[in-house]
């Protein structure tokens, strides 16, 4: 079951990258979203599958019986689906804000922090990189 | 035994005092000449042989070690004593000046880091102190900054001598280690011995390059005059007097462990000789006075580093009295130049003339350092000279050739910088000269009277300072004393033929000058010039690589990252042996094996589609897939929350999308597409691996079981899950909600700025 999880994190651990290295940020952001779910499933798998059961002490009972699932990481994925989640509605956010400003979802295109004819030996040329919008 | 320490610490600690108390009573800066006047007499009243030693960084074998012995307490006694002149002069010459409290706080630190680099018996503190007097340079040759001029001066100073200082610590290190001890007096203590060591041509070059590079020596020699940006007591102070001949202290002060090898005379000789001819050459080629000094300082640098390069008693007393001849004419002529620079307005040798008759004062101080340096009989300089001779016709071919035109040229010199500015009928713009105030003067005066007192009575040093400096450099007592005449007719004749082809270059330096200055090649294809190129290659260098490494193309950078985790994964794992299979465990079932399929399935068509919506969908297709494999599991509570997020991403990304150009597709081209893909595949196939791997070793329950245990009678929970989230790991959740909010906030804030959505 584990070797199951662990082939399938890397199938979705490439196919994040793959869209993250996307120039279109729509796909950049489904990237993201890929990569949650990829994170999530090697968490999973590190705390290993020694039982189906949900982590439920039943009625009567004192303590956890042996052979259910781990808690530990589903408490540690729980927190990430909702932080993943957080990350991913910001970004959205961005990208839209990104299109509004600039006009284009290519991140090739977005060179405003480093515009192309930066860094230069050439004062001018390099002030004017600068004050171009 | 603590006077010794005292005196570099104790000007240490004045620095702070001084920049803090002259800011609030700057009339009091006259009185801080008292400081260095102080440890002049502390000097002069230690012992010879005086020892101190603490340990300061023990591990590293480092220790705070002072030693006092003849040619430290030559060295000592310049620093201090020139130092109350210029302390003296500079507060007058700058008096005003909004800076001056920084000014003099910079020279304080300058003359306890001299201080503590020639009374250093530990290479490595000898070493801190040499770097620091470099940034005091720095910060004083700079002094000026709102002069383009002057910062790229100080800038220039401090990189040839930084650089130069970092060959030399590589010597230094490599000379502890083959000495096996840092402490100066244990490495001269073990004689000639450390020659024969198979390291020695690396520590002799790599030392050298250091005290070459400190004491102007060719080709290193370009910054020196160009350090004449700094003020003139600066000039005077640093660059002739005391930094400048920090090179040439460490070379005498190592002279005793290598002076048999070949290598250290004749780099030392070779280099020496070298530089004396291109400083003369480029001395009467000059014309401003205070440049025209320092090409005078590189000469008289090049001759005392050839000096200690030739082994004989001779050769050694020659250096020792030369060092002390030439502070002492060096330092008085330039200040005066900063007083001629000062009240005529310029320091062009072509224009200054006729300055004599309203500057009196100045003109016998300038006619008295002049006569020392052009080797007048009387004057102290009289026996450098001879003393010269007598060495450099004892070593022949080249030197006594090379020893007749650098004497000429130091005639002109002196001629022209301390003759000719107060000679013939006055200037027109010199109507407002006149002798400066008593604190210009003092300084000036008392060091040029010194060189005839000296010259008259030779007997005042010649025991207690000239034969001891001279027999630590030679390693050995050197039995000449000073006064004894030295040489016979033969250097009688050089010495005459000197004065005359000097006296002669001087009538026609008129002539000669704008004859040399027409040789642009020398500054076309000088080291200066060279310089100038090398930085400017440096920052070619730099724009290029920040164009390659910072090219501002996002997809470059997360791709470089992405690489560089797969190909540290994969080292790791390959090479290291990381490569492990889980240990054996539950199968999967039918259900999750379908599960993955579905999910494979998504993840693949989110790649592979053209249309946005589609891989959208697809993208949702893998989450719902993993929430139901959550499901099967026995993980509920993930599998309902990845539900909830699921459907709120998608909404969310849906009505979002619907204001974008959803129809534009992946700009990306197919060679960059299957580059990508096989970068994706690496890095996912490293992941897989590293989980693997985390998998082959046993589990750990302990946490887990704890966590069980307590969640009923500690937290009154069922649900572990809840329990751990809500109680155990209830800090995480603040996180968590945190973050949340923090991400809804900033969303926020975008939509407001951008306007109403549509």
């Amino acid at each position: 079951m584990e070797t199951l999880l662990a082939l399938l994190f890397g199938l979705l651990l490439a196919a994040a990258c793959y869209m993250l290295l996307a120039r279109s940020l729509p796909r950049v952001i489904l990237g993201l979203m890929l990569l949650g779910n990829a994170a999530n499933l090697s968490i999973i798998a590190a705390g290993r599958v020694a039982g189906t059961a949900p982590p439920l002490v039943e009625r009567g009972a004192q303590a956890l019986a042996a052979g259910g699932s781990n808690p530990l990481p589903q408490a540690l994925v729980l927190t990430a689906i909702v932080i993943s989640f957080a990350l991913t509605a910001f970004v959205m956010v961005l990208a839209w804000a990104t299109w509004r400003a600039e006009g284009t979802l290519d991140p090739e295109t977005l060179r405003r922090a480093e515009p192309p004819a930066l860094p230069s030996t050439d004062k001018e040329a390099a002030a004017e990189a600068e004050a171009r919008p | 035994m603590l006077a010794l320490p005292a005196i570099p610490l104790l000007a240490l600690a004045c620095v702070p005092l001084v920049g803090w108390g002259l800011r609030r009573a700057p009339v009091m800066a006259p009185w801080l000449a008292a400081l260095p006047a102080a440890l002049f007499l502390l000097v002069l009243t230690t012992p010879d042989g005086a020892m101190f030693s603490l340990h300061w960084i023990p591990t590293l074998g480092v220790e705070l070690a002072f030693r006092l012995d003849g040619l430290s307490r030559l060295f000592a006694l310049l620093i201090a004593g020139i130092g109350a002149g210029v302390f003296l002069y500079a507060a007058a010459y700058l008096e005003g000046h909004p800076l001056l409290h920084r000014f003099l706080a910079v020279l304080t630190l300058f003359m306890a880091a001299m201080l503590g680099a020639v009374l250093a018996d530990d290479l490595l503190l000898l070493f801190a102190f040499w770097e620091l007097t470099s940034l005091a340079s720095f910060m004083l040759i700079g002094f000026d900054a709102h002069r383009a001029e002057a910062r790229r001066a100080a800038q220039q100073g401090l990189m040839v001598t930084v650089a130069g200082g970092l060959a030399m610590l590589a010597g230094l290190l490599l000379l502890g280690d083959a000495a096996g001890t840092f402490r100066i007096s244990a490495i001269l203590a073990q004689g000639s011995t450390l020659a024969a060591h198979p390291a020695a041509p690396w520590i002799v070059v790599l030392i050298a390059i250091g005290c070459f590079a400190k004491s102007a020596q060719w080709p290193l020699h370009f910054w020196l005059p160009n350090a004449m940006a700094a003020p003139s007591p600066v000039s005077a102070y640093l660059h002739s007097a005391t930094m400048v001949k920090l090179g040439v202290y460490l070379l005498a002060r190592l002279n005793p462990a290598f002076e048999a090898l070949a290598l250290w005379q004749g780099l030392l000789i070779g280099v020496g000789t070298a530089t004396m001819l291109a400083g003369a050459v480029l001395a009467l080629r000059e014309r401003d006075l205070k440049r025209k000094l320092a090409w005078s300082t590189v000469v008289a640098l090049g001759t005392l580093v050839a000096l200690i390069g030739i082994e004989d008693p001779l050769a050694a007393t020659a250096a020792v009295v030369f060092l002390l001849v030439h502070a002492l004419y060096k330092a008085s002529l330039f200040l005066i130049a900063g007083i001629v620079d000062k009240k005529a307005g310029t320091r062009d040798a072509m224009q200054l003339r006729g300055l004599g008759r309203r500057m009196p004062i100045t003109a016998a101080a300038a006619l008295l350092a002049g006569l020392s340096m052009a080797g007048a009989p009387g004057f102290i300089g009289a026996f450098a000279k001879d003393l010269l001779f007598t060495v450099q016709l004892g070593v022949p071919r080249l030197l006594p050739a090379v020893a007749l035109l650098v004497n000429a040229a130091m005639v002109v010199v002196a001629g022209v910088v301390a003759a000719r500015p107060f000679m013939g009928k006055p200037m027109e713009t010199g109507g407002v000269a006149k002798d400066p105030a008593v604190a210009l003067l003092v300084a000036p005066i008392v060091l040029a009277t010194l060189g005839l007192v000296f010259g008259m009575a030779p007997h005042l040093i010649s025991a207690a300072i000239i034969e001891p400096a001279a027999g630590a450099i030679l390693g050995r007592p050197t039995g000449i004393a000073l006064g004894e005449k030295q040489g016979g007719t033969v250097v009688m004749t050089m010495s005459f033929a000197a004065l005359g082809l000097g006296l002669l270059m001087f009538l026609g330096w008129r002539r000669l000058q704008p004859t040399l200055a027409g040789q642009t090649w020398l500054d076309t294809y000088g080291p200066d010039a060279g310089y100038g190129r090398a930085m400017r290659a440096v920052s070619a260098v730099a724009v290029a690589l920040t164009r390659r490494v910072q090219g501002g193309s996002l997809r470059g950078y997360l791709a470089a990252n992405l690489a560089l985790v797969f190909a540290g994964a994969a080292l790791v794992l390959v090479a290291r042996g990381g490569l492990a299979l889980p240990l054996p465990g539950p199968w999967a079932g039918p259900a999750q094996l379908a599960l993955a399929a579905v999910i494979l399935a998504g993840a693949l068509a989110a790649c592979r589609l053209r249309a946005l919506f589609g891989q959208v969908m697809a993208a949702a297709l893998v989450g719902f897939g993993v929430g139901i494999l959550f499901l099967t599991l026995g993980a509920a509570d993930l599998a309902f929350t990845q539900f909830t997020v699921e459907i709120l991403a998608i909404v969310l990304l849906v009505a979002i999308l619907a204001r974008l150009p959803f129809h534009a597709p992946d700009a990306r081209r197919a060679p960059e597409r299957r580059r990508d893909a096989l970068l994706a595949a690496g890095v996912g196939a490293a992941g897989t691996a590293i989980l693997l791997a985390v998998l082959s070793v046993p589990f750990d329950p302990f946490i887990t079981e704890w966590m069980g245990k307590a969640a009923v009678p500690e937290a009154k929970g069922r649900n572990v899950v809840n329990v751990i989230i809500v109680d155990f790991r209830a800090l995480d959740t603040l996180g968590e909600i945190a973050v949340l909010l923090i991400a809804a906030l900033a969303a926020t804030v975008l939509l407001r700025r951008t306007g109403k959505p549509g």
